[in-house]
């Protein structure tokens, strides 16, 4: 068990870590997520006892850390796959880190084998690849067989075989009742792996919760409900009968209605019973990945801009055209839905809004424009044909954006 | 955790990479080859040199001129004992593995500081007999008075210049910086301020220029410094315990 009070780091007048207050539980993966810079890594090094907190204080088992008897044998950590002297071999890396807290040298090998790097025990660090390196640092985090571990990005560097891999160990070591605490900055695989999700930005928490919360606040199905474009009464009609029905109704950029909390019959009955014919009833599901860039997206520290090649540019022939830029791609919001705004709900309770969310909208605009917050139709996979000129072929969002941090 | 385990983990650390090797044998074969070679020199000179020259003559010291290159080996050695943990990242490993931090450094630089020793005093005496052997008639016997406080001293000596390494390469982290400030330091500043008259009485208090007391047999005559061979070694220490004691203070307090 884990457990931060009140955290706080500073740095100068830089405030890594702020009041961050969480308790990680045994027998769960805990995934920690974040953008790059929002304090993942200065969370765990104070976990560690490597970074003296500015403020509150954390505890792992009720002692912190420099005062946990046998410490290595208690907790074990992956703080960074290349923390490693390159001139040592693997096997003497571990041997060494071995000797200090009495563990055989069997020991060594063992987890070698565990990490499947039995092969090249005896050869350099040097020449490892960052994959390769990261099976290294989980064998150095196994080796105390600590009922406490913690894991700074181990899927950075590795093969789909290698993430596969440490998503079973991870969830492995949990059901043996261990504590395990994973950073990341992809959603996508902490879905996959984690039972529970804490997520800060800029140093604050964000969230703490459950992975099926999330998961249900987050992607719920959805519906995407036209009515015909050329009887704007019909879609106040439905709008108030789904609304009237426990349904949450919002609108899109493009006139259609996002519905959420019915099934599908259900919101085809509705329609029916209210008389109002439909052009367009689909099934829909929101990606986790959105929910998150959307929850963190007022924290990103680090954000891509164009790249204007100014200075690189050879001088165009007379007569020829520039190239145009791909619309969308580069500009800080394009990827993912605009945050809440002000006085809007925090992004995981869709439901926070109350019943008239639908119906009277938070800023009815005369022609249905986009202003419910978080909802409108700038969610590049939900598209439907009519939008497709603003982003066409666009890469997937989530993998353009989690390249520089992977990449590592 | 015992200290015992932690010194048997840095021992495996130490042994089993290529830099402590490279430069233990560095320090030996240049010491002993240079002070061969000035002690062959020496020899030949003797015949040519003023009666002041012939009184001050130091067989022992001569065999010990090489260590003035010798030792620049030997701050490469604790420089990089120390700072490879951090150079690598490595140690936040070890500081998550041993947080009594007192403990880690203290275990690192007392495993470093033996190696340093036995390999300090292995060249002192190899440099000193085939210094002598060089010497021919002039040579001086290790049963002479204080030759042997002398060649033990050179040991010593060597090893506390590797021990101060450490102890600035602890405060400063980073190798390339330590060794930029240790290298010039010890190779050309020290040199400088005690050969300027003005300086020199500054520059006897450095840690080099006061350590090497330790293997001189017979003082200069016109030689006014104040204090012994023990005496020098003896603020030679204190360097070390100064900066040692920087080191730790900054390792305890510091985010590492």
């Amino acid at each position: 068990m884990i457990e931060a009070v009140g955290l706080t780091k500073r740095y100068g007048d830089k405030t890594a870590v702020y009041n961050l207050s969480f308790q990680v539980r045994p027998g769960a993966v805990t995934g920690f997520l974040g953008p790059n810079g929002s304090g993942k890594s200065t969370t765990m090094r104070m976990i560690l006892g490597l970074d003296n907190p500015t403020a509150g204080q954390v505890t792992i088992g009720g002692y912190p850390y420099p005062k946990l008897p046998n410490a290595p044998r208690q907790v074990g950590a992956l703080l960074d796959a290349k923390a490693v002297h390159g001139g040592r071999s693997a096997r003497n890396h571990l041997l060494s880190l071995a000797q200090l807290s009495g563990i055989p040298a069997r020991r060594v090998d063992e987890v070698l084998g565990v990490v499947g790097l039995q092969d090249v025990a005896r050869r350099r660090s040097k020449g490892f690849s960052l994959g390769m390196g990261q099976r290294l640092g989980i064998a150095a985090a196994l080796l105390g067989d600590p009922q406490v571990l913690l894991f700074d990005e181990p899927v950075n560097g590795l093969d789909p075989e290698g993430i596969l891999w440490v998503r079973n160990l991870m969830k492995a070591l949990a059901a043996e009742g261990r504590t395990v605490f994973v950073s990341s900055h992809l959603m996508s695989e902490m879905a996959l792996t984690a039972d529970h999700l804490i997520v800060i930005g800029r140093g604050q928490l964000l969230a703490d919760m459950s992975i099926k919360d999330f998961i249900s606040a987050n992607s719920a199905d959805f519906a995407r409900v036209r009515t015909p474009d050329s009887e704007p009464q019909l879609r106040e009609k439905l709008t108030s009968a789904l609304t009237e029905a426990g349904g949450h109704v919002l609108p899109e950029q493009d006139g259609a209605l996002r519905i959420t909390g019915l099934p599908l019959p259900r919101i085809s009955d509705i329609a029916h019973d209210a008389d109002v014919r439909l052009w367009e009833l689909s099934p829909h599901q929101a990606s986790l990945e959105e929910a998150y860039m959307r929850m963190t997206q007022g924290a990103v520290d680090y954000r891509s801009t164009i790249d204007q090649k100014e200075g690189l540019m050879q001088p165009l022939p007379p007569g020829a055209q520039p190239p145009m830029p791909v619309p969308g791609q580069g500009q800080p919001d394009w990827y993912a839905p605009p945050p809440p705004q002000q006085g809007g709900q925090p992004f995981a309770m869709p439901q926070g809004q109350g019943p008239y969310a639908g119906a009277g909208q938070p800023q009815p605009g005369p022609y249905g424009a986009p202003s419910a917050p978080g909802a409108d139709g700038s969610n590049p996979y939900a598209q439907p044909a009519p939008a497709a000129p603003q982003a066409p072929q666009q890469p997937p969002a989530p993998a353009d954006l989690t390249k520089p941090e992977d990449a590592r | 955790m015992t200290a015992a385990q932690v010194v048997q983990s840095e021992w495996t650390k130490i042994r089993s990479v290529a830099s402590t090797v490279w430069t233990l044998s560095l320090a030996v074969v240049v010491t002993v080859a240079l002070g061969m070679l000035i002690s062959a020199l020496s020899s030949n000179e003797f015949d040519n040199m003023s009666t002041k020259d012939r009184l001050s003559f130091d067989p022992t010291f001569i065999s010990f001129a090489g260590m003035s290159l010798g030792q620049l080996a030997m701050i490469v050695f604790g420089v990089l004992v120390v700072s490879n943990e951090y150079s690598t990242g490595m140690i936040r490993t070890s500081l998550a593995a041993v947080p009594q931090r007192g403990t880690f450094l203290f275990s690192k630089i007392a495993v470093a500081t033996a190696l340093a020793l036995a390999v300090g005093l292995v060249t002192s005496f190899v440099a000193f007999f085939l210094g002598q052997a060089m010497l021919g008639s002039h040579r001086a016997e290790i049963g002479d008075p204080h030759v042997l406080r002398a060649v033990i001293g050179g040991g010593v000596y060597m090893t506390l210049i590797a021990v101060f390494s450490m102890g600035v390469a602890a405060m400063l982290r980073s190798p390339m910086l330590s060794l930029g400030i240790l290298m010039p330091f010890f190779f050309l500043i020290s040199n400088i301020l005690g050969n300027v008259d003005a300086t020199k009485k500054i520059g006897r208090y450095l840690p080099d220029q006061a350590g090497s007391k330790i293997m001189q047999v017979i003082t200069p005559i016109d030689d006014d410094t104040p204090y012994g061979p023990w005496g020098g070694l003896g603020i030679m220490a204190l360097w070390v315990i100064a900066v040692l004691v920087g080191g730790y203070v900054l390792l305890k307090r510091r985010d590492a």
